[in-house]
């Protein structure tokens, strides 16, 4: 198998640097990071493919991720002007194709959230649907397969 | 000469609750948990399904009821059954899907093996059993089980009175909340199940408690467009709350959409514009696209049924009682069966929008009810109070207590049923 270990290192320092954004709350820049057209998705059931026509946790547009940034940040919910930052680790990087300047990436992550409850973890493998802009890369698709959404999960006031 | 002696007033559960208030340890305790397992969730009905979750036959759905598992399963003969997940044998559970299908359940530990109807049909080995085992009396243990429109409840008591007077003033409301398939048969679409840590009865009064909408809810009312905002500042409107007996109760907010087969000729609203320019495009009469616009953002009341099942506005909200402070929610999508794509489609996103984890909803929703459940270790003693509304109640057309829609007239009548239920 060869491995094309430059698209695999900008890949990995695109999408390090997209968590770090969610991270520490760039949110405006991190909007930035997306095609018009581009859909953030939260899959309940981690074997479905059709996302549009399935119940997901999240299924944004670019509508609603306007929305939800604006949710997050205006101060109006109650359940967001306690919440600490969250930190999250991706890893296991692997591009599944290149195909037509559209690079489909797939890596596993974790993230902590320091909860009044507790520390909360939540594993998840992620797909990304990269676009080649200039020399970097733009997010058509994000889907986050967390591993208890099938099974239940607690509220969250962030993004994964 | 005699001497008083101070005898501690020993009070029950039952004692707990006042017409107006209830006391905080109903929250906190433990040992009221346990007992509320026992005489609430074991002694009365309880929603585990919806038919269209186990709609075909070998359909399979698990559910609990209380802290028992249960499976819902669809036979050949299409009838469904509620069975206790627990093999005769040495008692593994026999099914742990959320749902499926199946063709017959096995136990994983000796390899028993039950038929849709919980019938035991097979056994390895079956010699060492000659004599000794009737196959006929070691079936999957059968719950009863009633349905109306389509909800499938199950009880473990047997000598209760049948669902359809248990639901009483209830089914009025049933009936108007199965409209909203826009003529099309109401039919799950998947469900977003999360905890929070906090008592069940928490989620049980705040179905129907309106007061709370336009504070925590503030930013999802930011998020959606002005005529839209309108129909859901509601708290100065027409609406009302109506205690339907047995516990349960029904929040109008939005009059106008009580029944959504009628006035079908307002106009569209603005933000379903697309939706109905889809559907004409696909070829849907005007009649047709008129039904299903009005139906597509659900009907304008919440109807909560004692103890764990909701028909609020668009979906099924089912709580499950986890322990005294933790609670599992599931917040069951809902469209029509056989309808256009555009319409099932909206529905799901419209409940993304609002519904489950990452909801505009929800999680402000579970934030205000952690904060109750951490309130209620606060102090030696504490009331919740649930006054709100009863110098002005009135008496509906129906004959029942209405309060205004603020009023908290649903959360009494769950905790008079509650204490009802607790004096047992």
């Amino acid at each position: 198998m060869k491995l094309d270990t430059q698209l695999l290192a900008d890949v990995s320092a695109f999408l390090n640097v997209e968590a770090d954004m969610l991270d520490n709350k760039e949110y405006s820049q991190w909007l930035d990071l997306w095609v018009e057209s581009g859909l953030y998705i939260v899959p309940v059931d981690h074997s479905v493919t059709d996302y549009e026509n399935n119940l997901n946790v999240a299924y944004d547009n670019h509508e609603m991720r306007e929305l939800r940034i604006a949710r997050l940040t205006s101060g109006e919910a109650i359940s967001t002007q306690m919440s600490d930052k969250t930190v999250r680790t991706l890893s296991r990087f692997r591009v599944l194709d290149d195909i037509d300047g559209v690079v489909r990436v797939r890596c596993a992550y974790s993230l902590f959230e320091n909860n009044i409850n507790g520390l909360r973890t939540y594993p998840a493998n992620l797909q990304f649907k990269l676009v080649r802009d200039g020399g970097s890369f733009k997010i058509a698709e994000k889907v986050v397969k967390i591993m208890q959404s099938s099974q239940h999960l607690t509220t969250v006031s962030y993004l994964f | 000469m005699t001497s008083k002696i101070e005898v501690k007033n020993i009070s029950c559960t039952a004692d707990l609750v006042e017409e107006d208030r209830v006391h905080k340890s109903l929250y906190s305790d433990p040992n009221i948990f346990e007992e509320e397992l026992d005489k609430v969730f074991n002694n009365t009905w309880v929603w585990v399904a919806h038919e269209s979750e186990v709609a075909e036959v070998g359909s399979y759905k698990t559910a609990k009821i209380g802290r028992q598992p249960v499976i819902v399963s669809r036979d050949r003969k299409k009838n469904v059954h509620v069975l206790q997940n627990r093999c005769r044998h040495r008692g593994a559970t026999v099914c742990e899907g959320k749902k499926g299908k199946t063709k017959a359940f096995t136990c994983p530990y000796h390899g028993w093996g039950y038929g849709l109807d919980g019938s035991l049909r097979a056994l390895p080995k079956p010699e060492e059993y000659d004599n000794i085992l009737d196959k006929s009396e070691f079936g999957l243990v059968k719950i009863r089980t009633e349905s109306y429109q389509g909800m499938i409840f199950a009880t473990l008591n047997d000598s209760i009175e049948p669902l359809v007077d248990f639901l009483g003033g209830a089914k009025k409301w049933i009936d108007l909340f199965m409209k909203q398939g826009g003529g099309y048969p109401i039919k799950t679409m998947g469900d977003h199940r999360f905890r929070f840590p906090g008592n069940w009865k928490i989620q049980l009064e705040n179905t129907t408690d309106a007061y709370h909408f336009p504070i925590v809810h503030k930013s999802f009312i930011t998020s959606i467009d002005e005529e839209a905002k309108e129909v859901f500042d509601f708290l100065d409107g027409e609406g009302f709350v109506e205690d339907l007996g047995n516990g349960h109760s029904v929040m109008v907010m939005i009059p106008e959409l009580v029944d959504l087969e009628a006035n079908l000729d307002e106009p569209i609203p603005e933000r379903y514009a697309d939706l109905a320019k889809e559907l004409s495009a696909e070829g849907h009469s005007d009649a047709e696209v008129r039904k299903l616009v009005r139906a597509v953002g659900g009907s304008g009341f919440n109807l909560n049924m004692f103890p764990n099942i909701a028909c609020s506005m668009a979906f099924f909200r089912n709580l499950v009682p986890i322990s005294v402070n933790e609670t599992e929610i599931h917040h069951v999508a809902l469209g029509g069966e056989g309808a256009p794509q555009a319409f099932n489609q909206k529905r799901m996103r419209l409940h993304e929008h609002f519904q489950g984890p990452m909801g505009f909803g929800t999680p402000d929703d579970g934030e205000a009810w952690e904060r109750v459940q951490a309130g209620s270790h606060a102090g030696k003693d504490g009331w919740i109070m649930v006054n709100r509304g009863m110098s002005k109640l009135t008496t509906s057309k129906d004959g029942n207590v209405k309060g205004a829609v603020c009023s908290e007239t649903g959360m009494r009548a769950a905790y008079q049923q509650y204490k009802k239920t607790m004096s047992k």
